[in-house]
């Protein structure tokens, strides 16, 4: 396949080596998907998988020209995967990343209108995650009921205090349990 | 009240059959325990195994699955109750009429099981409603249901219907329905039915 004229037809667009992806800007990424369904070199068919990452804010070294170091703040994002297949070229993957803006306000456009497929795929991303896809046309909650509020696969998920007793508690469990008993001696 | 048992079989070589009320209410409630046919996840398939021939549930007299809840007289939970399934559950058990059963089956479905550090799945259905024989296994063999259903006719043979111990459908103070929870912003609400389940309270490091 030709992924150098993706980039070259789309400059916005980064080939990321580390892993094997192409990463695309959100105001792109409806003109490179039409361009991978569409163009005759590609003809990308058929949307395998519509997945989401959440990127936490973090801090970062930064190594200056005169080597001194300084820590950066990285804002967080969250990131749509896509991976195309050719079922007619018998080609792909391609591999798709888009990244939103931020965590606070995270909006990337919907490829449901050119791949039906990726109907449900994006309903679960906004369920799990909260990406708002813009401009698809049923976005509810899928398996959380339409009453939930939080997205409980974000990093930073707080789930709610329904710890019960466990026999041999350790690691994180072991720190729920503390957590939960003393708030609960603390009602009492 | 307990018939003597020299007098018992006199009567029965002269062909006068004893007992109480109790014992053939108990005897005719353990021998034609209907199930409701209502399956979750994966435990459904040891259920449905234990319906079939090789285990052949019909030898207890159980192997009349209902498809209503209305004809049903034991709810078999068999598998894992995500939050959103629970209130359907709740509601299948209040349209069951007394007398009514139930078996958790299962690891998730007595406690949630490989999921229970999860967002998303109920932490047992006894935090809704009275469960009378719990079933670890995952999934629980065919065997383990079988003992199970043989557990909870040796509990209807204990039944009482009069007196301090008599049965819950007899007993006015007992609510006829258990309230179903709604679907919150974080969790269902309430999170647990205090009427029928309690959290433990256990303060570690104290003693």
């Amino acid at each position: 396949m030709k992924l150098d004229l993706i980039t070259q037809n789309f400059p916005t667009t980064k080939w990321d080596e580390a892993t094997q992806s192409l990463i695309v800007p959100h105001t792109d990424l409806l003109n490179v998907v039409d361009f991978i369904k569409n163009n005759p070199g590609f003809e990308m068919d058929y949307v395998s998988n519509v997945s989401g990452v959440d990127w936490l804010p973090k801090k970062e070294k930064v190594k200056a020209a005169d080597g001194t170091e300084t820590e950066v703040d990285k804002p967080g994002f969250l990131e749509v995967v896509y991976h195309f297949y050719s079922m007619k070229n018998r080609t792909g993957p391609i591999t798709l990343r888009c990244r939103t803006e931020n965590r606070e306000n995270p909006i990337v456009p919907s490829i449901t209108p050119l791949y039906r497929g990726a109907e449900f795929q994006e309903r679960e991303i906004y369920d799990l995650y909260g990406v708002r896809f813009s401009g698809h046309p049923d976005l509810r909650r899928i398996l959380m009921w339409d009453e939930f509020q939080d997205f409980p696969m974000r990093k930073d998920y707080q789930e709610p205090d329904d710890y019960e007793w466990e026999p041999t508690p350790h690691d994180e469990v072991l720190e729920k349990a503390k957590h939960h008993y003393s708030s609960d001696a603390a009602k009492s | 009240m307990p018939v003597d048992e020299g007098l018992r079989s006199e009567l029965q070589k002269a062909g006068v059959f004893i007992a109480s009320v109790e014992t053939i209410y108990n005897w005719s409630r353990r021998s034609s325990v209907w199930p409701l046919q209502f399956g979750l996840a994966c435990c459904a398939i040891e259920m449905i195994a234990t319906a079939c021939s090789r285990f052949d549930l019909a030898r207890f007299g159980a192997e009349v699955f209902r498809p209503s809840p209305r004809q049903a007289d034991l709810m078999i939970v068999a598998g894992t109750v995500t939050k959103k399934m629970a209130p359907q559950v709740v509601r299948l058990f209040n349209q069951m009429p007394e007398p009514k059963y139930v078996i958790a089956m299962g690891a998730c479905a007595i406690s949630g099981g490989p999921f229970k550090q999860g967002y998303n799945v109920l932490k047992g259905i006894d935090r809704f409603i009275p469960v009378d024989v719990h079933i670890p296994g995952c999934p629980p063999r065919p065997e383990a249901l079988l003992n199970a259903l043989m557990f909870l006719q040796r509990q209807i043979d204990n039944q009482h219907l009069t007196g301090v111990n008599k049965v819950r459908w007899y007993d006015d103070t007992d609510p006829a329905e258990y309230p179903i929870p709604r679907f919150g912003a974080h969790d269902l609400e309430p999170p647990f039915n205090r009427a029928v389940w309690h959290p433990q309270k256990i303060q570690r490091g104290a003693a």
